[in-house]
């Protein structure tokens, strides 16, 4: 419950989610799907809906489909069939969509998530196939263009109860699904390509004299950033409550209303609405036979169902001692996920596992504009530098060092080629293993081995005290200047010893000999 | 008589190198050009292409590797079927011209199988229709009357077989449209059972109903057609993947036997009732006791619900052409409108201009059938007519092998005799269309004249998938009668 203006508001927001599939074809032919490719390419008799020709439904969007409903807890249809919803619009080629109208493949699921302090609940009423349209282009004057590349290509409808209750709310909960989607390898859901889009179902109860006053309901069309969605409805929650202060419209039948959302002046804005009621005439598809999942299939699929983000977070944040604000960016690529698992499962220091993956690892693959899983690295390499800082045998710099060497030697086998990109959190290439290329072999042909002597210290540092007078005159004289001075001998002592010097014991000498002199 | 080739004499002739291909070719288009004129049954003639293809047949029969079951066989294709040769115009302004990107799997297999296709024959628009007078190329006439009707909606493809311009064409069959025109004709018209042939490429009416059939002069030509186009078609999502039997062999085993003992033939009393022209009645009345000579169990069934099938066909049918027709809207292909406007004035101009009355008509009956307060009342309450129709013809069809009946209640009626009457010719495929609501192989074989000297059909009805079971009992009652064996003298002309 909100107070706007004086008045206990509450409101209500359902969500509509329209998700690319990533599939290699569109949803009735074998055309490639294709994203910024030059305008009708990527085409067909099938996906330009000419004379004769006929869909055939692509067995492998059929599988994502149920393999997302799973994941959001959903009843997976025996029997589900697809339907002609018919409008005419020069992007849709065939003059009706193909979608599904009364059976969906999936529905009557939920998706639990942490917001705030709660475990938020927010019901999945359905999630069907259906097919996006073309693009009509409008920067020629006078013409509209028509890109019929994007026509036919998979679509995931996912529809949920009116159980979001605020802006905040429904961003997260967004978040959530673009997180799942991509995390599944459902969708690519890069939303700079259109390939996840939100429609937001809008309105509030406002509690006053004693009643309940629901207003007329919203539809913002086509959001396509996680910012928009919840200005949108952030926007049409003030704006709803002033409408009916101003004129008392309550919801009936009748006057749901399409808005849309200007980006630049961060409002919604009325769109034209045809003059007749949209009737789409829905009728089943005689082109296509009925979709029955094979049972035995759907329970592979469930039992195959991979630890989810959110459950998944919450196990890396005690396993592996990330923070909570830091285990997304590892659980979020599921490659890397399952990388840092496979790591993990040689006996190690998993929070230096972990830490090591926030740092060193993460920047490497950033260099390379992939993941943790696509460098190539064999699972059991890190955990191997992992131990070997633990057992202080390397240090930390060192231990990156190695990593970097490591990467390096991989280049060179890869010749740059043939990583995934950094947003693709599915994909993981083949490790490359080579015994001389383990941590502890390159810890020793680069001489990073830590030196634990301690007369080999005392002797560095004992150099460093001499090559460092003023530092070392500044710390005695003054006690506020001596935690400085201590630092910059420590980053003296390490540099003399090439890397090698364990800090630890560099660091007692060096606060010896202080204390010494201090005497 | 000079009895013209079958498709299996010329097939065989062909890769013996007893008949040349492109001679072959070049008779099939000069009798084409003689009689055409007359007929109007062929829209178009692709004599390159043809002759090209026949020169190929010949090139492969004397390097000895001609085996193509249709080697040589000069094939027509009704104008719905979709072809890059030349154009595919589905009768229709709309699509005067419309050159296909892409050619139909029945067209693709008919070529492999070494058939030489010369042109697209004439039908009603978007195959709506049951005389070939709907069209935006003018009527086709039948060769028998010139001043009469060929039947419809395949009506161009049986009178190119009929008046002997090709042995074989290639017809489309949503309510009856092979077996009606091929009844007209005097020629065996064959509609498989829904899901033998692939669609692809066929301009959908109905697509629910739509099949691709044969229209020869003899079963056995039949039989060698459907082998060559029947099989599932991985761009046919309801072209099954049941087996092909070999249909030739069951023909010719059958054409061996004089007898048709154990064939049990049902006679469905609705299909002989009110609004049967006597001389055609009494023309299968005599096939059926010919039959019944021969050894066949005549039986008595009753089809529950076809006397609703007329209202239950043009509720899905109209229903599923309104939709199918909605992707001619002058954007991307077929007719545009010159006076532009808005977007929606250019499509509905487009729409206005490129459909025939007919068609206009079906897509109005069909957007309201399908409106939203109107569904349950017709679309869902025509489904579960369906069903019923199809259950009637299971049980009747446990009880025997075939059904027969009536093709036609009447023979060929005058040009321009009902075309002011829609219901009146909505009614002409009263026998047929009920067949296409439960999905069932059916063929109209000739057994007869009238007294105006103009073909009469025999249909024959058989289960869900038993071409086999149909083909035989057609060929049994051809081996006794030599009905298919009269040519008219339009061909003389």
């Amino acid at each position: 419950m909100l107070e706007i203006d004086g008045l206990q508001v509450e409101p209500v927001i359902g969500l509509e989610i329209h998700v690319h599939l990533r599939t290699r074809t569109k949803m009735w032919c074998g055309c490639l799907l294709a994203y910024g490719a030059e305008p009708n390419t990527h085409v067909c008799p099938v996906c330009l809906g000419l004379p004769g020709a006929l869909p055939v439904a692509n067995a492998e969007a059929v599988a994502l489909a149920i393999r997302m409903g799973i994941a959001l807890n959903c009843r997976i249809a025996e029997f589900s069939k697809w339907d002609r919803k018919s409008y005419y619009y020069p992007d849709l080629p065939k003059n009706y969509q193909i979608s599904q109208y009364d059976l969906p493949l999936c529905a009557d699921g939920y998706l639990e998530f942490p917001f705030g302090d709660a475990i938020r609940k927010i019901r999945i009423t359905r999630a069907h196939l259906e097919e996006d349209a073309g693009k009509n282009i409008h920067d020629i004057p006078g013409l509209t263009a028509v890109d019929l590349n994007r026509a036919g290509t998979p679509l995931l409808e996912i529809v949920t109860e009116p159980d979001l209750a605020g802006a905040e709310e429904t961003r997260e909960f967004a978040l959530q699904l673009h997180r799942l989607v991509r995390y599944l390898g459902v969708s690519d859901a890069n939303m700079q390509l259109g390939q996840m889009r939100f429609e937001p179902n809008i309105n509030v109860r406002i509690h006053a004299d004693g009643r309940v006053h629901a207003t007329p309901i919203v539809e913002v069309k086509n959001l396509n950033s996680f910012r928009s969605v919840h200005g949108a409805i952030d926007y049409e929650i003030r704006r709803q409550v002033a409408a009916w202060r101003e004129d008392g419209q309550v919801a009936r039948p009748g006057n749901k209303a399409n808005r849309g959302w200007d980006d630049n002046r961060e409002v919604t804005v009325p769109q034209r609405e045809k003059e007749e009621a949209n009737d789409y005439r829905y009728f089943p598809d005689p082109d296509l036979v009925p979709v029955c999942p094979d049972a035995a299939q759907v329970a592979a699929w469930r039992l195959a169902t991979p630890e989810l983000p959110i459950p998944r977070t919450d196990r890396f944040i005690s396993e592996y001692k990330l923070a909570p604000r830091e285990a997304p960016a590892l659980v979020d690529c599921k490659a890397t996920a399952d990388l840092l698992d496979a790591a993990g499962e040689f006996p190690c220091d998993k929070a230096l596992l972990g830490k090591h993956f926030l740092s060193f690892w993460s920047r490497l693959a950033n260099e390379r504009e992939t993941t943790i899983a696509g460098l190539g690295v064999p699972p059991r390499s890190f955990s191997e530098l992992a131990d070997l800082v633990r057992d202080k045998v390397i240090n930390a710099t060192a231990a990156a060092q190695i990593a970097e060497e490591i990467v390096a030697r991989i280049d060179g086998q890869l010749g740059g080629t043939g990583r995934p990109g950094d947003s693709d959190c599915q994909r993981a290439i083949p490790p490359i293993d080579r015994p001389e290329w383990a941590p502890r072999e390159l810890a020793d042909q680069l001489g990073l081995v830590q030196s634990q002597d301690a007369d080999e210290i005392a002797a560095w540092v004992a150099a460093a005290f001499e090559a460092n007078q003023k530092a070392v005159g500044d710390a005695l004289a003054n006690p506020r200047k001596r935690k400085a001075a201590r630092g910059f001998l420590l980053g003296a002592v390490m540099k003399l010893s090439g890397g090698k010097a364990d800090p630890r014991l560099v660091g007692e000498q060096i606060d010896a000999e202080l204390s010494r002199r201090a005497d | 008589m000079n009895t013209p080739p079958t498709v299996l004499d010329l097939a065989a002739a062909t890769r013996a190198g007893s008949a040349s291909a492109p001679e072959t070719c070049a008779a099939t288009l000069a009798a084409i050009q003689g009689a055409d004129p007359r007929l109007n049954a062929f829209r178009e003639v692709h004599a390159d292409a043809a002759i090209t293809t026949a020169r190929n047949v010949d090139r492969d029969v004397v390097a000895g590797t001609a085996s193509g079951p249709l080697a040589g066989v000069p094939i027509a294709l009704k104008d719905n079927i979709v072809t890059r040769v030349g154009t595919t115009s589905a009768g229709s302004r709309m699509l005067a011209g419309y050159r296909s990107p892409y050619d139909a799997t029945a067209a693709t297999r008919l070529a492999e199988a070494g058939a030489i296709l010369v042109g697209k024959t004439n039908c009603d628009e978007f195959a709506m229709g049951s005389s070939t007078e709907n069209c935006a190329f003018g009527p086709t006439r039948n060769p028998w009357d010139l001043e009469r009707v060929p039947g419809g909606s395949s009506g161009g493809a049986a009178v190119a077989v009929a008046a002997r311009l090709v042995p074989a064409s290639l017809g489309s069959d949503t309510g009856g449209s092979i077996r009606q025109p091929a009844s007209f004709c005097g020629v065996v018209g064959l509609k498989p059972t829904y899901g033998r042939v692939s669609r692809y490429g066929l301009i959908a009416f109905g697509s629910s109903l739509d099949q691709i059939g044969p229209i020869t002069t003899t079963v056995a030509d039949a039989a060698a057609v459907l082998q060559v186009i029947a099989g599932h078609d991985p761009a046919d999502a309801t072209c099954v993947r049941e087996p092909v039997p070999d249909f030739s062999a069951a023909v010719a085993e059958a054409a061996g036997e004089d007898h048709a003992r154990g064939l049990r033939i049902g006679v469905p009393a609705e299909y002989f009732a009110e609004g049967l022209d006597p001389e055609v009645e009494a023309a299968v009345r005599s096939a059926l006791a010919l039959y019944a000579e021969h050894g066949a169990e005549l039986v008595p069934v009753t089809l529950p619900h076809v006397d609703k099938a007329v209202a239950a066909y043009y509720v899905i049918a109209t229903a599923e052409c309104s939709s199918n027709l909605a992707r001619f809207d002058g954007v991307r292909f077929g007719h545009r409108s010159e006076q532009g406007g808005s977007i929606e004035q250019l499509v509905s101009r487009s729409r206005a201009e490129g459909f025939g009355d007919e068609v206009k008509r079906r897509i109005m009956l069909g957007t309201f059938v399908l409106s939203s307060g109107y569904y349950e009342a017709f679309y869902d309450k025509a489904l579960r007519v369906r069903r019923l129709i199809q259950q009637g013809f299971n049980a009747a069809l446990e009880r025997v092998d075939v059904l027969a009946c009536p093709t036609a209640p009447t023979t060929a009626f005058r040009l321009g005799e009902k075309a002011a009457d829609p219901l009146q010719m909505y009614l002409a495929d009263i026998c047929t269309l009920a067949v296409n609501l439960a999905g069932l192989p059916a063929i109209s074989i000739p057994c007869g004249f009238d007294s105006g000297g103009l073909p009469i059909g025999l249909q024959l009805i058989a289960p869900l998938f038993d071409e086999v079971g149909l083909l035989r009992a057609a060929q049994r009652y051809e081996g006794w009668t030599d009905w298919h064996a009269r040519c008219p003298d339009a061909r003389r002309g």
